[in-house]
């Protein structure tokens, strides 16, 4: 986790909120590093995470999280976390079907298939266990990335209805937390995409989205991260909170700095 | 995969200082086994593979993808287990000299090779390939080892007699265990390098006939062939770490050409709302999980100025790892602008990956030609060219500036924005 970045945020790992849903977005740069903060600081804060990893191998956040200071073998070994690795977990499939649900049975479907398989798995994992062993303090569902299901085929209400339930059951039910990343693909038209960000964009309680900066490349920013509050369930009387900060991304650490002040223009 | 590959820079150096304490026998300096400099717990000790190098930053395993100057470009070279995409200029003419350049590595350096096609056979691409430059000192010797042989005598060296001692260098013009090699374009590779390289090939025609009875999956046949027979490699050969006997590890390049066209029975270059839009993504998914799983490294041409959905290219490049995009002058207006009169096209780094890491190395240099000369295909820094005309001619001063905006709207993989003005 980014120090700096909790401080924007006012969080620290021990007084998570809970309850909430957070959209990550990242337009026209990546935004990966949102996710490994997120990883890092619910594990920090002792809280039971369930990691749907559609994109990378677990070696990938392995070796970044050892950077940040938290360990996903040893978490994964006494239980803290569950880790769905999307790559492997496909290829079983594909090449080696199986009679048993999967949690990515949809990949083996001809139509667009729906999510239930993998809202059973995240549901299953995130179950409160009730056998006296160590109490986690909140379950976490965190998704890298939502864009990449609507590239396997599933449709965006699909995806909707999917974070639909895991809201319903993680963050009502067992008043933990959901974070999911979507990428906006800006100008390029790609019309699922922009139903399944606006949906989310209407859920969620917090919203981070790391930009380009709007001038082009620059070696010592690089990019742009806005962040809003919204209350979704109350009307919006007042304005929603928002900030923009630029950031810097090094190699164990992200700085943040407020817009035009970064140390290389000083 | 990533964490045995940290393992490797280790072995490397250590392995070297024990060669030459050997060869020495003068000292009885005898350096510990490498096992002290282990530090991640599990990871097995990768022997080094020919051809492959760990990179600098963060111990990746790395190999060539045969031209240096894109390996430059790219930090290093391109990293085990990741997909390097190639956006099909206009008429498809500079696109197939990296594919082959990349294959004609993998011969060079004794890789096994899969080909895949739909155009052309492999057996015919292979044919193709371009020679390898070796060393000059290395060719000369050779000849000369041919013609002087019998007249070697024991010629006792007076100066530097402790030469003598050394055993004489053998000149191997086959393989070669360095990174990176160039070739030259107007000769084609030595009959004999192929025959001794290890190659699969699949030529979509052949295989496609054979009677299918696979479910209905929104993969298009064609692309569930493909990848059976990827998966069937690396299996059977232990790519993937599923043979233990097997003694020598070695890399796995994996060349598919035009990739989404509609030789390949797809149909996303023909409309824009195209049925089975989902074949070629979900098949990089695959190709992607594949590869993560495996020492292997793989080149796609996809012909991206056809495709007619934008979304489609978008989401196409978001499941790639590197994407460069090849835009050639020729047919275009710039063909007879003044600013690109030395080159024959822009050359696009689009992404890199950042693996293992938060960061990566992106360089300075946005604005990229490239120029195929008689032998060898070059990247260079786009430069203005100097205005060298007497008197101040208005109109000449006012293309180049216009061109000058065309530059670099697609740079950079942290950024992009709007405007084009870069720091």
């Amino acid at each position: 986790m980014f120090p700096e970045l909790n401080n924007l945020l006012n969080t620290t790992p021990d007084q998570a909120e809970q309850g909430k849903l957070t959209l990550l977005c990242d337009a026209k740069t990546d935004g990966s590093f949102l996710v490994h903060h997120f990883l890092s600081f619910y594990l920090k804060a002792n809280c039971k995470v369930c990691f749907v990893a559609l994109i990378q191998s677990f070696s990938h956040y392995n070796i970044v999280g050892q950077k940040l200071g938290v360990s996903l073998t040893t978490a994964r070994e006494c239980g803290q976390l569950v880790f769905l690795e999307g790559l492997k977990s496909a290829v079983d499939i594909f090449f080696r079907p199986q009679e048993d649900p999967h949690p990515l049975q949809f990949l083996r479907e001809a139509n667009s298939g729906n999510l239930q398989p993998l809202y059973e798995f995240v549901q299953e994992a995130l179950k409160p266990m009730d056998s006296g062993e160590a109490a986690w303090r909140c379950p976490v569902l965190l998704v890298d990335d939502l864009s990449v299901l609507l590239s396997l085929g599933v449709g965006a209400v699909a995806v909707l209805d999917f974070v639909h339930y895991c809201r319903a059951t993680v963050c009502r039910e067992q008043k933990g937390n959901v974070v999911a990343l979507v990428h906006d693909s800006g100008d390029a038209e790609d019309e699922e995409n922009d139903i399944l960000l606006n949906g989310l964009g209407h859920q969620s309680h917090l919203i981070l989205r790391a930009e380009g900066l709007a001038t082009g490349f620059c070696k010592d920013v690089h990019g742009q991260l806005r962040i809003l509050w919204r209350r979704p369930s109350q009307p919006t009387a007042q304005r929603d909170r928002s900030l923009t900060y630029q950031y810097k991304i090094q190699d164990k650490n992200v700085s943040f700095f407020a817009k035009g002040m970064s140390p290389a223009v000083l | 995969m990533a964490a045995a590959a940290t393992c490797g820079t280790g072995t490397r150096s250590t392995g070297s200082v024990v060669v030459a304490a050997s060869r020495n026998n003068v000292t009885s300096f005898q350096r510990r086994g490498p096992r002290a400099s282990g530090t991640d717990s599990g990871c097995s000790r990768l022997v080094s593979i020919a051809g492959t190098r760990p990179s600098v930053r963060n111990g990746q395993l790395l190999v060539s993808t045969g031209l240096p100057a894109l390996d430059q470009l790219l930090g290093g070279g391109l990293a085990v287990g990741t997909v390097l995409l190639i956006e099909e200029d206009k008429y498809n003419i500079y696109s197939p000299l990296l594919f082959k350049y990349f294959l004609a590595e993998g011969i060079v350096t004794g890789h096994t090779l899969l080909v895949a096609s739909a155009k052309e056979d492999p057996a015919d691409i292979l044919q193709e390939l371009p020679a390898p430059l070796l060393d000059d000192n290395c060719k000369k010797e050779c000849d000369e080892d041919i013609c002087n042989h019998k007249t070697e005598s024991n010629i006792k060296m007076k100066i530097a007699w402790r030469y003598q001692l050394l055993p004489k260098m053998e000149a191997r013009p086959v393989s070669s265990s360095r990174f990176g090699h160039y070739y030259d374009v107007s000769k084609r590779i030595p009959q004999e390098l192929i025959e001794a390289s290890k190659w699969h090939g699949f030529f979509l025609p052949e295989k496609i006939s054979s009677t299918l009875n696979v479910e209905p999956c929104s993969l298009n046949h064609g692309y569930i062939k493909l990848l059976q027979f990827i998966q069937n490699i690396i299996y059977e050969e232990g790519f993937d770490g599923s043979n233990p006997q097997k003694k020598q590890k070695n890399i796995l390049r994996i060349g598919i050409q035009n990739l989404g066209s509609p030789l390949w029975g797809d149909d996303i270059c023909w409309t824009e709302n195209c049925d089975s839009s989902h074949s070629l993504t979900k098949f990089l998914y695959m190709l992607r999980g594949l590869l993560r799983t495996s020492l292997s490294a793989c080149i796609i041409t996809v012909p991206t100025h056809l495709i007619q959905n934008k979304a489609i290219i978008a989401r196409v490049t978001n499941l790639s790892d590197t994407v460069v995009g090849l835009e050639s002058f020729i047919g275009s207006e710039k063909e007879t602008n003044p600013l690109y009169k030395d080159y024959h096209g822009l050359i696009h780094i689009r992404q890199i990956p950042q693996l293992n890491n938060l960061i990566y190395d992106v360089s300075d240099v946005k604005d990229l030609a490239f120029k195929l000369k008689r032998k060898l295909f070059t990247i260079e820094r786009l430069h203005l060219p100097p205005d060298l005309s007497d008197t101040v001619s208005r109109s000449s001063k006012q293309d180049l500036a216009e061109s000058a905006k065309l530059l670099g709207p697609g740079c950079g993989m942290t950024a992009r924005g709007k405007k084009h003005l870069d720091f």
